[in-house]
């Protein structure tokens, strides 16, 4: 990208998640809902001594793409490393629950989840958990009837329970500062030991687990620019497709056989790993 | 006239007070910084003629400069809604 080129470009990374939902939404048709000042806080935070943020780091917004009706939750991957607690948890799966009740109404309603997140908010435990199980399975029921859309943009990226949530996704879209695993860099290197898997490489974690990566890899549908125009279009594009043939998940089949037919005693590469996956797939 | 910013150390959201007066609550996660507060504070709502308002902030530790700025960022965002 030449010079010129970046400074008029919008970013999507440098918006906070209520900027990215209105810029991924049709102009003036955002309307958000248990907005900050319903105050619906974690009620766990606070007894950990912990401030708790007047959205608990996620936003619902209603509103239009395309012209068709659509929810975007937004995660703040600002805010407790965008942990989902039992607050912020139950606006996403309620949410995606309520859409699946309009499109069984008669009115087709999309959503598209902006991940942001290490996963559960480990000083909710267990009840984080549980909001991110029924988020998986409201996406699994909404998406029989409209296109659900993930977009991890960056820069804290989607893992834990939620990397499973965005699996589970119609439609994947990343960016190059996107990350997606199922466990964090410092999970694995805390497991594994630092000679293994050192969290602090930055070019070594991105080309294990970043946007560029789990694209060639076949585990993402796109790799975008960081350009708010370029994501909303890439969304738009999508959901016109319709649904698609089959669910990424569905095939897991597939993705299992690819990796039956690794050899474990061998060192993995970045490049090895693309070549599993696209030989199989 | 409502604005809320946040960007994961400081939260500031601002509501109309219609008591004519303005108050302020503030939630932080570092203890004893009251001082820093009260003069942060008066700095900025003693600057300008401010519309009554009730303020809550949450701080995760932001710096002084931050505070400033997210506050009168979340008057300028009220501004704006204001004027939609």
């Amino acid at each position: 990208m030449n010079t010129q080129a970046l400074l008029e470009r919008a970013s999507f990374i440098e918006l906070d998640a209520r900027h990215r939902a209105r810029a991924l939404l049709d102009a003036g048709s955002m309307r958000e809902l248990i907005d900050p000042f319903a105050r619906l806080t974690s009620p766990w935070l606070v007894q950990q001594g912990v401030v708790t943020q007047s959205d608990d780091g996620v936003v619902v917004a209603k509103g239009k793409i395309d012209g068709q009706a659509a929810v975007v939750l937004a995660i703040e991957g600002a805010f407790q490393g965008g942990s989902l607690g039992e607050v912020g948890g139950a606006k996403i799966a309620g949410a995606l629950e309520l859409a699946a009740e309009d499109n069984r109404r008669g009115v087709p309603t999309r959503a598209l989840i902006l991940f942001e997140t290490g996963g559960v908010r480990l000083q909710e435990a267990n009840l984080g958990l549980a909001a991110i199980a029924e988020i998986h399975s409201a996406i699994v029921d909404l998406r029989r009837y409209q296109p659900v859309i993930g977009i991890i943009a960056g820069t804290v990226g989607c893992f834990g329970g939620m990397s499973i949530a965005a699996a589970l996704c119609s439609t994947l879209i990343v960016t190059q500062d996107a990350r997606l695993g199922l466990n964090g860099p410092a999970v694995i290197e805390q497991e594994a030991g630092i000679s293994e898997y050192d969290s602090r490489d930055r070019p070594f974690i991105w080309s294990l687990t970043g946007g560029e990566q789990r694209f060639a890899s076949k585990l993402v549908d796109a790799y975008v620019e960081d350009d708010a125009e370029i994501i909303r279009a890439t969304a738009i594009d999508f959901l016109r497709r319709g649904l698609p043939a089959i669910n990424r998940s569905e095939r897991c089949a597939e993705f299992l056989a690819c990796l039956a037919a690794v050899d474990a005693g061998v060192q993995a590469t970045p490049g090895a790993i693309r070549a599993v996956y696209q030989k199989g797939l | 006239m409502v604005g809320v910013v946040g960007s994961g150390d400081l939260e500031v959201l601002l509501e109309p007070n219609l008591a004519g007066a303005t108050t302020i609550a503030v939630t932080t996660s570092v203890d004893g910084y009251t001082r820093t507060w009260e003069a942060v504070l008066r700095r900025v709502f003693t600057a300008a003629a401010l519309p009554a308002a009730r303020i809550e902030i949450n701080d995760f530790g932001a710096t002084p400069g931050v505070v400033r700025m997210r506050i009168e960022q979340a008057l300028e965002a009220s501004a704006a809604a204001d004027g939609q």
